[in-house]
């Protein structure tokens, strides 16, 4: 394991890979764990309901159920749901949260039993203000359950492969035609200029308009710098389009057709 | 170098995709063993995943496809290499009769080490109101205070049991309840490095303590036997098994004299603790039930005498059991001191 930067756990594998981890802050698991308070309270409601129609009929076992119901609702339901879900209650589900092994590996049932016994301590002396502490202090964002269990709770956004193709191919470039020029972009964009430009164009859409022409405009006359392309190539191409062109010609040397 | 996208993705892309699936059915399959061939496979897989990731930090700044291959690496990293055991099926009756007795063995000094601690709030308790009467007051909970000890017993034997009859469920869950959370509480509250617990329990011994000497200074031992043994026999050991995680748990924080790391330590007992604490929640409900149905009934109803019996059969019975449970088999964790 390596130093965690802020907000982030860093592991290395035996391979010598680096991979990182980002961790959820004290305030997304509070939003969390809100929501798990609701659902126990909707589910206690309902529990309650149906025990007060069994008191009707059964009075001594309709008690003696709804206290060990409340009970096993309290402290099942977080247990319960982080084993069958791989770490996720309903609450992180929603928060997109998980809890894993602090060093990677996979998630034991002893862990989250004991991180979640020792919630009896998290939550002294009121409202959760040792745990949240903790959290607030501890480099790892960890709660005092999740110290004892070895535990960490990340962000685990749901990642599919990302789509280079609906970026790049399938578009006309018309610097192409310009293989000489095409050579020497490549021979002189850094690679970190090739990758603040693929960057932007991956992530246009998150972009406000009006900044997003600015640094479009910007990006485009930084490497229109670069190498001078003919004006008939260049007609009626927008500084995006431009951009996209030129990193199509970067990322991908043997052309939009291969 | 700028790395040539296209081709990187072409050649790899159908490999990740082919990681993501077989790591997905490992992760929801997780009792199922893969074969050596699928192993290998899956090896292979997270290797050229993880070189992925590698040329990728090194060649382009490629936040999106970075993070789905960090997220790929991630998982593969925990499958191959966890090395701790994974039951293949629940096993209860395995774990409560073997397990969960070899675990209480494994760490029996902590266990002495809280009865002692009990001992003497027992002893502090009742020296408190041998020599300040008064300290009834503070001393003794659940209203114990309220009545003489002889009043209690007249009080109790009159009743002949009414005072619970249609109750007992009831009473039984709240007592189990109860009991847990308390015992809980005393696990959790060894990550004060074990301080917390030992109050906890020194507590426990003061309120225990108090009690007792009250009863027999009244000339009511053998109620007070009577009432506690049937279920106390089985309640104040889990009591203490849970100060004995509790300690176990203060002690591995502590790591006095070892050159093992924290989080190494910790994950080692944290089997160990879910052991004894779960061993300790089942007891806790028999000796629910015990006391629900079986401790509030007195002479008339009951005589003492077969209350006092049946609470020392349980009292050897569970000393058989923690004594020599499991002995015959191989210890499932053998590598777990703090």
């Amino acid at each position: 394991m390596e130093p965690s930067s802020a907000n982030t756990l860093r592991l290395r594998t035996p391979e010598g890979i680096t991979f990182a981890l980002p961790l959820a802050g004290p305030m997304t698991r509070l939003l969390a764990w809100m929501v798990d308070v609701l659902i126990v309270g909707a589910v206690s409601t309902v529990l309650s309901i149906a025990m007060a129609l069994l008191g009707w009929m059964a009075r001594d076992l309709a008690t003696a159920l709804a206290t060990i119901g409340f009970f096993v609702l309290q402290l099942g339901y977080p247990i319960a749901t982080e084993w069958l879900w791989r770490g996720q209650t309903l609450g992180k589900r929603a928060f997109r949260l998980r809890v894993v092994d602090a060093h990677g590996l996979r998630l034991q049932f002893s862990q989250i039993a004991i991180r979640n016994l020792l919630r009896a301590v998290d939550i002294l002396p009121g409202a959760y203000l040792v745990g949240g502490l903790a959290c607030l202090f501890s480099r790892r964002a960890q709660r005092l359950g999740d110290f004892a269990a070895n535990t960490v709770v990340i962000r685990a956004p749901r990642l599919a492969q990302p789509d280079l193709e609906q970026l790049l191919a399938g578009k006309f470039n018309s610097l192409r035609a310009h293989t000489h020029l095409c050579a020497r972009l490549r021979q002189r964009v850094a690679p970190e200029e090739a990758a603040l430009a693929l960057s932007a164009l991956l992530r246009r859409d998150e972009l406000d308009p009006l900044a997003r022409v600015e640094l479009f405009r910007e990006l485009a006359a930084a490497l229109r710098a670069k190498v001078e392309f003919p004006p008939d190539s260049l007609d009626g191409l927008a500084d995006e389009q431009y951009l996209r062109n030129v990193v199509d010609i970067l990322y991908r040397p043997r052309g939009a057709s291969s | 170098m700028i790395l040539d996208l296209e081709k990187f993705f072409a050649s790899e892309r159908p490999l990740w995709a082919e990681l993501d699936v077989m790591l997905l059915r490992l992760e929801e399959h997780q009792n199922q063993q893969p074969s050596l061939d699928e192993v290998k496979r899956l090896h292979y897989l997270h290797e050229r995943a993880a070189a992925g990731l590698d040329r990728l930090a090194t060649f382009a700044n490629e936040p999106e496809t970075r993070r789905y291959l960090e997220s790929l690496v991630a998982r593969g990293h925990a499958e191959i290499h966890e090395q701790r055991g994974m039951p293949h099926r629940l096993k209860l009756f395995e774990w409560f009769f073997v397990t969960f007795p070899q675990t209480f063995r494994r760490h029996v000094r902590y266990f002495w080490f809280a009865v002692a601690v009990t001992v003497a709030g027992c002893a502090f308790g009742g020296l408190a109101l041998v020599f300040d009467p008064d300290s009834r007051h503070t001393t003794m909970a659940f209203g114990h205070d309220q009545l003489t000890p002889s009043e209690r017993v007249k009080k109790e034997e009159q009743s002949q049991g009414a005072r619970i009859d249609g109750q007992q469920a009831g009473f039984s869950s709240f007592l189990m309840t109860h009991n847990t959370r308390v015992s809980v509480s005393t696990l959790a509250l060894g990550m004060t490095w074990g301080v917390g617990t030992i109050i906890s329990l020194f507590y426990n011994g003061v309120i225990l303590g108090a009690i007792s000497v009250d009863y027999v200074q009244d000339g009511q031992g053998q109620f007070l036997a009577g009432w506690i043994l049937p279920h106390g026999s089985i309640e104040l050991p889990a009591i203490l098994i849970a100060g004995q995680a509790g300690l176990l748990l203060g002690t591995t924080l502590l790591g006095r004299g070892s050159r093992i790391p924290l989080r190494t330590r910790l994950r080692t007992v944290s089997h160990d603790l879910m052991t004894l604490i779960m061993g300790v929640g089942l007891m806790l409900i028999w000796a629910g039930l015990v006391e629900g149905f079986f401790s509030q009934y007195h002479e008339p109803v009951l005589p003492y005498a077969v209350k006092i019996v049946f609470g020392l059969v349980e009292l050897g019975l569970l000393i058989a059991f923690l004594a020599k449970g499991g002995s015959g088999r191989v210890e499932m964790s053998v590598n777990s001191k703090p």
